[in-house]
Formats: C-alpha cells, structure tokens, sequence
C-alpha cells in the first residue's frame, strides 16, 4: 500500500467542526508529530502544535490497522470549521514526508481493498465520490479561467519544450539533433521556477475570494436577474464583499446561505448580439457559469432555449411571477415569491457537494506546485553538475509535469514526441 | 480427401515476428508449425540491414533474457558494433549492430532447424478453419493441405494487401521480391476486425564497388564491442565500418524538382507513414532551410556489395532516384542496383487485441506488423509474446503477461492496446516512464525468472543466469555489509559532504568518480569481484535514489494491472456508470485496471465500481468451486 493519505472529510461548507481522516502506515506518527497520540477508539482533546505554533484545540482520534474505515491503522483530526485552521491543518500534514493529499475516492478504494466494504456500499458512495471530483474540476476550470490559467498555458508550452529537448539528445543521439541543448533548457527551468515561486508565495492572499461556492444566475436579458439577487442579498444579511462591477460585468455578491458560504454571480443577459462589449459580456457570462458549481436559470417561458444548456443538477425557474402571478413554481425577486424555496433548493444541491473542496484544492494546487518546484531544482542542479546525466534530468521534469498535470493538463510521450519531430529532422 | 496434419500452434510467416513466435512456442513445449511461402526467406531483414538501437536494442536485450533467437541471430551476422549513447548512463545506452544479411538469414535459420518440436512448412496459406463458435482451428494452404492447431499466430508483415510504389508505378508484393498474400488478406477481411492502412519506404540499394569511399568519412565500430545477446562476449565475424556522406542543395533540387511524381506526393498512397521515417522528399519540403542531411552508407554484408544508403527512403520513380543519388558526395559514379520504394499495407487495429497479442477471434494471435508497428526487434519482441501465449492456451498454462514496469515489451504492448496506432509504432527509451529501471543491462534480471517459471527459459539459460545471480548477490552482499562514516570515506579520498551520514559501499558507488580502487581502499575483499559483476553492480546501484521515488507511483500502476476485468463483465447496466463511459469501456474491453484507468473520461468513482464488481465476481467465483 505503501503511503499515507489524508482528507478533509467533513462535507459542508462553513460549518462548525471539520474533520481530517489519516490513512496509511504513518497515520499514528502524524498525529504524534502535532500532539501526543491517544489510546485507540478513545476521542480526546488535544492541542496541535506544529513547528512552535498552535494549530488549533482538536479532538483527536486513532484507529488501529484492522479497526478502521479503511482497514488500514488511521486517525481523525477534529479541528473547527474555519478556513484558516483547515488551510493551515491541510498544510502542515501535506508538508510531513511520506503524507499526501487523497485522490477522489482513494479512502474508500483502500477500504475496498482491504475488504472492508461490500458492492452495495460502493455503489452508496459512488455519488459523493463523482461529486467530489466534479467539484475539484470545477474548481480547477476555475483557476484555469484565471490568470494562473494563462500562466499555465506558457508552463505547459515551456515544459513540453525543455522535455523534448532532453529527450532529443537521448532518443536521436545518432541524429541531426543540436548536441547542446542545456542553455535553452536552463533558460526555460529559470523561467518556470521563477513563475511557480511566484505563485507558491502569492496562492493564498489572491484567491481568498474565490472560496466557498459560485452559483451562476441566467437568463435573458432583462427576466429580473438583478432583482433576484438584491432579494438573495437582503434576505441574508450576511454580505461579506461586494461585486467588482464597474470593471467586470459578472457581479459577485458573497454571502452566508443557509450556513454555506455562497457567491452568486450575476450574468450579461443571453443573447446574440453585434455589440463587441456586449459579446465580450455574453463570452465571459457564459465562462463563469460553467465554472460554477451551480447554474439558475431564469426563464421567459417554459421551453425557452437560452445558449447555454442547463447540466443535471442544476435549477431552472420561470421568472417575473409578478406579472404572471398564477404560473406554479415561478418565481419573482419582486414580491418574493418562489425564492424562500429556491434558496432551500439551492443550499440543497450545494449541501450534497463535497464542500471544502474550494479550500482543499487550492492547497492542492500550492502542493502540486511546490512539488514540480523541487523537481525542476533537482533537474537544474543535475545540468550544471559536470557529467550530469540527461536521463536523470529527464526523469526531474517528468516528475514536474506529472505534479503540475491537475494545472497545465496532463503531458505524455507523444507530446513530447509532437514537438521533437516537428522541431527537428528525424530519420535516417 | 487432403492431408491433415496436427499441431499445437500454428505460426503463419517467418520474418522476424513468425520466426519469434515459433521458436518460443516450441521452447514451451508446443508442437509447432510454422508456414512461410519460401523456406529460404526466412529470417530476411526486408529494411535495413541493422539490429538494435535505443528502446529497439533493450528490446532485443528482453526477448534475449526470455531465450528468443534475435539476440543471438544479431550477434552471428554483426559486422559493425556500436553502444548508442555510450557517453550517457546506462539507462539510455543501447545496444546496436549492422548485420550481414546472409548471415542473419541463415543464423536464423540454423537456430530454427535445432529448436526441437518446430516443423517448418513451405507454402501459402489461403483460409482459417474455424471451429465451433467461431474458434480458429487451423489453417488450409494452397495445396490444399489443412493444419490443425489449438491457436493460430498470424505475422503477415507487409504481406497483407501489399502495395508496392515506384513513381507513378504500383504493383501487388510483400517485398521487393516476394509475393503479397492477397487470399489470406481478403479471407481476414471477412472477419470483421477493424483494419487501418500504413506506409514505409526505403532506399535505393547501392553498388558498394561504385563508390568513392576513400573521399567519404567513415564510422568504425566500437573498440569494445557490446553484444545483443548476454550469452556472447565478443563478435564472431570480421568487422568493417560504415560511411558517412551528405545530401546538398543540388539534391534537394531534383528533388523538389520531380515532387510531383513521388507516389507519396503525386497522391498516389493513402496509407499513413512514420514521422520518424521521412523520405527524402519529406525531408526536403518540410525542412526546407536545411542545406544537406546525413547519409550512413551500411554494408549490407562481407561478401555483398550492396549498400544501404541510410536517410534517403524515397518513392520518387528510378530515374529520378539514379539522378539525385549521384548529386551526392561520393556517389558521383553509383550504380543503383534496386530502386528504393514505398510500400503500403495492412494493419489491424491494435486497440482490440489481449495483453497476450489473442485477437478477438478467439484463439487467433497477431503478432508484428499487422499490429500497426514498425522494427524487426518490435515485430521480434510481439512474436515471442504471442507465440508462448498461444502455447501457453493450448497447453492449459499461465498466460504470460508484461507490465509497463517491468518491461519495454510491456510498454509497447500497452501502448498498442490503450492507445491503437496513428503512425507505425517505434519504439523509443522516452516510452518507457520506468526508464531508469527497464535498462539493456538487466533486461535479464528483469525478465529471466519469470521465463524460467514459465517454461519458456530453456535450463542452459536458466543456469547461466543463476550462476550470473549468485556472483551478483554475493557481490551486493559484501558492499552493502557495513557502512562508513564521511571521515572514513574523505579519507579513503572519495568525496563526499560532511552530513554525518554513514553510506555502505553501493551507495558510495553511485558518487560521481568514485572508482574500483577507491572501494577496495575500503573492503580489501571486494578486489576479488570480477568485472562484469563490478560493472553490474555499479550500474544497479547508480539509480537506486531515483528508482526509489518511482517505486510508489510503479507499486499504484502494478496494482492495477493485476485487478483483471472479467471477460463476460457487462458494463452497461453497471449501476452508478453513466451510459457514455459504460459504451466506452464495452468498446475498449480493458483487460485490466490499469487499462481502464487510461481511457478518456474515466472517472475515480467509475473506476471503484469496476473494481468492486471485479472482487466481486472474483469472491463469487471461488465460493462456486
């Protein structure tokens, strides 16, 4: 089995405990490098210490290998629910050696391994698991619509470049192929390590404000948007920031929904359009939906077509239940009509999504790219060893772009293979 | 009535994949046959004469530790040895020899005619006979004769619906030379499997009498040769080098000049051919600012005059190819004695094919380049696969079955199986991402044990292993017995940092220049290691820091590929698999975890599901024994 995973485990939003699961041979040592380790199956409250700082108070909880979820020797972390102390728990265990970060449904997949599961319980599982992946997609199309998306492109381009090249040398010695190519490969390393420290620092600080989740409200133009979300907004009144509005044309609007932490994006109105901005307002309306988790759609009338199709799982509602106040289930920013249910529809999708996963995946994403940092040193310090050798650089930025795959998209041989042949006269 | 004769496996083609195939079928214990239109062609090399290379010549290395005859068929008829990238570590260096074609031809053969329990039949097979539920049972040769057999090894090649072209000229061949086998193609055409069509090309052969060599830099082997095969120490026949010369600007002219009567350019072919392989007019149009490309001029054999001009494959017609061949350097006065030309062919889709190379027509393998790839050493590497495989099935053994992390024979299986084929399928060391582990070195390390436990390792092998084995383990023993601290080995004078840390001598070994003499300077003992376990030892422990970072994601990889799917497992309807995935998987058939994990849109939840219906079936299974 080898490794030790770990994963927050509690599943809605801003609430009061969240809760880390350890699995794997190192579990109990984990749990001892924060605090001193309980008896087994005995919850206990402990304060976590890492590296001189106090994490925070926690109820802590082990399990020995053979009497766990997983069959595996296992720990919870009872920690409170607020995103610093889960971003700063999910931090200090993703930085003890021999610990990562779970995959999707890995916890449950060492469960069923060990036997401890049966069909009918995986099959029960499936959902959340499907859902948890759906979420850190969504999540990941997120960052990737944002400036680290472009940034991330250049990366990819940059670290395809430098493979091919090493491999170059190595797979067509016999042939035309430039013999040295370690200046170019130093050069694009500087430029890639110099970008992901610059990431690495920043992460935290400029995406604070995308945690928690995005719901998209659509429609056609003037169906009563806005109206609806001034409603959302002044029935709770927990606002937290507001919008961006004159630079942006989605407006955001933070707030506490029904005890999760919700942004609603409102969007340009639907429609075909010559005006160029109001295009670019369509274009972007239509990026963010469908990064966001979930989408509302307004409509006219019942079997309107807007350009974007409503996914499973996502509410579509008659609009304006003012002028056509007898229309069941429409609904009306207005009066108020409908949106009572329609907050309770909303906090009922979101509920059923693994929540965390904003805070999560961005601790993933710095892991990920603390890791492609090392490898991409690791290959730097092999080049400019005398004798290094390429196989091993090779083998260093393999190791980055397989860290960096969640980001840049996943790399292989063959593009590799696009770029050497194309780039050089291969074939004897 | 017409005769029948009885055989276990029947192997169908006897180039480098049939002759393969047969030999480790018959090593297994299988009677075998195999047919080949001509006796005497078995065993030819149809493109260039050379053996091995980078990711090819760790493949030799595989089927040399499972026994196989390239190897040591390489090693009779090398005339020129070359370690590729003997600069770089051993991980990349690849084993490599320009063969005299005769040589090769009859070394093949000599070994074929000692293998016990392999009959070699001359002729054409025309038809299958198909059993009862459409099980391959055999195969009926022109003449009529029927040969009966538990599985069939089909290694057409080329032969397939082969198409010859020279300029605007086409013509029906396998080979220059040989017939196509236009019944046998059309008969598989009736089986409904999924087929593609590719290209290759080829030089004109030259008149080696005709050329001025001594105007010509030349290529010498190397002055320690490293051979194919573990069982040889040195080169059996008199060496020779190779010459270099280059195209220029007047030959791309001409060939600019005639691009329209190129088959390949005229539209005469619609097969795909490999980027890796262009012809010369490829060359030219598409690296249009290079002045002159490389040409390795290769002696096709001691008393052949013929040579290969390496880099100048071509279909343009012959008397453009007569007129550009002698623009070149050196070949002012070249006589051509065959022109170069482009062939077209057959291929299967390799996406349907078992990791045992069994194709969906049960009991029915296919090996080499029906299967979308290109190489003699791939083509070798696929016959041995699926010829002990099928003995393996009819003999009501083991299937023998190869991981990514294990083996470049894994990786090319894999490959060919999760991902089909767009162009001829080369190997390359950058395929493999195990590569620091899957070496040319210890392709018998890798792969022997499990030969010998299979039964396909004959016991002379098997011994020289085991023998090899003992002298490497006492070896490792010795130097990882005790450990010394920074001072000790400062003082011993190899360089290390002053970390406090304690290295036993393997780890000292993976230092940069640490030498022999600076291990002996620690253990006295260690100078009674002779060389080739020193070397062995050197080149295991070089890697060891990295190949232990891998070993996680390798242990995840294996894990996978040992959870088989259930062959009558029926994805759609699973519960929890959306339709698309479910139409995607029952498409694909993975034949393992590992397979279903790489098609498009799979997703962790699907993948748990299958996996828990696979444990299920599994438990079901042994409670109704």
């Amino acid at each position: 089995m080898g490794d030790t995973i770990f994963a927050l485990a509690s599943a809605r939003g801003k609430a009061g405990v969240a809760v880390f699961r350890i699995s794997g041979p190192l579990a109990h040592q984990a749990v001892g490098r924060l605090c001193s380790v309980p008896e087994a199956r005995r919850a206990v409250v402990r304060r976590l210490v890492w590296q001189g700082d106090v994490l925070d108070e926690a109820l802590v909880l082990v399990f020995d290998a053979g009497a766990s979820f997983t069959g595996e020797a296992s720990a919870e972390l009872q920690v409170h629910g607020s995103l610093a102390v889960v971003t700063a728990v999910a931090r200090t265990l993703g930085e003890m050696p021999g610990l990562r970060m779970a995959e999707a449904g890995e916890f449950t997949r060492r469960a069923l391994e060990n036997g401890r599961l049966d069909l009918a319980q995986v099959e029960g599982l499936a959902d959340l698991i499907e859902a948890e992946t759906e979420a850190q997609r969504r999540q990941a199309m997120r960052v990737l619509s944002g400036a680290i998306g472009r940034r991330a492109q250049v990366w990819r381009q940059r670290l395809i470049r430098a493979g091919a090249l090493i491999e170059a040398t190595i797979d067509f010695a016999d042939e035309d192929v430039p013999v040295d190519v370690t200046p170019e490969v130093l050069a694009l390393i500087d430029g890639l390590t110099a970008d992901l420290q610059r990431e690495i620092a920043g992460t935290t600080a400029a995406e604070r404000v995308r945690d928690g989740f995005e719901v998209a409200i659509l429609g056609a133009p003037n169906i009563g948007k806005s109206t609806l979300l001034n409603a959302l907004a002044g029935r709770e009144a927990a606002i937290t920031s507001e919008f961006a509005g004159t630079t942006r044309d989605v407006i955001e609007v933070r707030m506490d929904l029904a005890g999760l932490a919700v942004t609603i994006l409102d969007t340009a109105g639907l429609r075909d359009t010559d005006d160029r901005v109001e295009q670019m307002g369509v274009a972007r309306a239509m990026e963010r939906a469908q990064a966001a988790e979930l989408r509302v759609f307004l409509l006219t009338y019942p079997d309107e077509v807007l350009m974007l199709t409503p996914q499973s799982g996502d509410i579509v509602v008659l609009g304006k239940a003012d002028l056509n106040p007898n229309t069941p289930g429409a609904i009306s920013g207005l009066t108020g009509q409908g949106v009572e249910s329609l907050v309770s529809r909303i906090a009922e999708r979101l509920g059923t999504m693994a929540a965390s996963a904003g805070a999560m995946t961005r601790e993933r994403h710095r892991l990920a790219m603390l890791r492609a940092f090392e490898a991409l040193e690791s290959a730097r310090s092999q080049i400019e060893k005398p004798g290094g050798a390429a196989e091993l650089v090779a083998a260093d930025l393999r190791q980055a772009m397989r860290a960096l795959d969640m980001l840049v998209g996943r790399l292989d041989v063959e593009n590799l293979l696009d770029e050497i042949f194309s780039s050089f006269c291969i074939g004897k | 009535m017409f005769h029948v004769k009885h055989f276990d496996v029947v192997v169908i083609g006897g180039g480098h994949a049939g002759a393969e195939a047969a030999a480790a079928s018959a090593r297994m214990g299988a009677r075998t046959a195999l047919v080949s239109m001509r006796k005497d062609r078995i065993g030819v090399m149809s493109c260039n004469p050379a053996i091995g290379g980078l990711g090819k010549g760790h493949l030799v290395r595989e089927v040399d530790a499972l026994d196989g005859i390239m190897g040591l068929a390489a090693d009779s008829a090398g005339i020129q040895f070359r370690l590729l990238n003997r600069r770089k570590g051993p991980a990349v260096q690849g084993p490599r020899t320009q063969a005299d074609r005769k040589l090769y031809r009859e070394a093949v053969q000599a070994l074929l005619s000692r293998q016990s329990g392999l009959e070699i039949i001359e002729g054409e097979v025309v038809d299958l006979i198909e059993g009862p539920g459409g099980r391959v049972e055999g195969v009926e040769l022109l003449d009529g004769t029927r040969l009966s057999a538990g599985a069939v090894v089909l290694t057409a090649g080329t032969f397939l619906n082969g198409i010859i072209h020279i300029g605007d000229q086409r013509k029906s061949g396998g080979r220059e030379g040989d017939v196509a086998s236009i019944r046998l193609g059309q008969r598989l055409g009736t089986l409904g499997l999924a087929r593609g069509r590719l290209k290759t090309g080829t030089p004109p052969r030259l008149d080696g009498r005709t050329i001025e060599w001594d105007a010509l830099e030349t290529q010498p082997g190397d002055e320690e040769p490293v051979m194919l095969s573990f069982r040889n120490r040195q080169p059996l026949v008199r060496q020779v080098s190779c010459g270099i010369t280059h195209t220029n600007e007047r030959t791309h002219d001409i060939v600019r000049a005639n691009l329209g009567r190129s088959a390949m350019y005229g539209g005469h072919i619609e097969g795909v051919g490999p980027r890796y392989c262009p012809s010369i007019e490829d060359k030219v149009v598409r690296f249009a600012d290079k002045t002159g490309h490389q040409i390795f001029l290769e002696p096709e054999g001691l008393d052949d005059d013929t040579v290969y001009p390496n880099g100048i494959s071509t279909s343009l017609p012959a008397e453009v190819q007569f007129d550009y061949v002698r623009s070149i350097k050196g070949l002012e006065r070249v006589q051509i004695l065959q022109p170069g030309y482009a062939i077209e062919y057959d291929f299967f889709d390799p996406s349907a094919l078992r990791p045992t190379l069994e194709s969906t027509l049960s009991g029915l393998f296919f090996a080499g380049q029906i299967n979308g790839t290109t190489g003699y050493e791939e083509a070798a590497a696929q016959g041995l696969v699926a010829g002990a495989n099928a003995a393996a099935a009819v003999l009501g053994r083991d299937p023998l079955l190869f991981s990514r992390t294990e083996s470049y024979i894994g990786v090319m299986l894999d490959d060919l199986i999760s991902r089909g084929v767009t162009e001829p399928y080369r190997m390359f060391t950058s395929r493999a991402e195990y590569r620091l582990h899957l070496r040319a070195d210890n392709a018998d390390q890798r792969l022997t044990p499990k030969g010998v436990a299979s039964g396909l390792v004959g016991p002379e092998r098997a011994q020289v292993y085991a023998e090899k084995m003992d002298r490497l383990s006492a070896g490792r023993a010795m130097l990882s017995s005790r450990t010394w601290g920074p001072q000790d080995l400062l003082a011993a004078g190899v360089a290390v940092s002053r970390d406090g840390a304690r290295r036993n001598l393997l780890q000292v070994l993976a230092g940069a220049d640490v030498t022999w003499d600076h291990i002996c300077r620690l253990e006295p003992q260690a100078a009674s290691i002779d060389a080739d376990t020193r070397s062995q030892v050197w080149r295991d422990a070089l890697y060891a820091q990295y190949l232990h970072r891998q070993d996680a994601e390798a242990d995840t990889l294996l894990r996978n590929e040992h959870v088989l799917i259930p062959t009558d497992l029926e994805f759609p309807g699973l519960p929890g698999l959306s339709n698309e995935l479910a139409a995607k998987l029952e498409r694909r058939r993975p034949a393992n975890l590992a397979e279903a994990e790489r098609i498009e849109g799979m997703t962790p939840a699907a993948l748990l599901l299958i996996l828990a219906h696979c444990r299920k079936s599994v438990q079901s299974r042994a409670a109704a024994r």
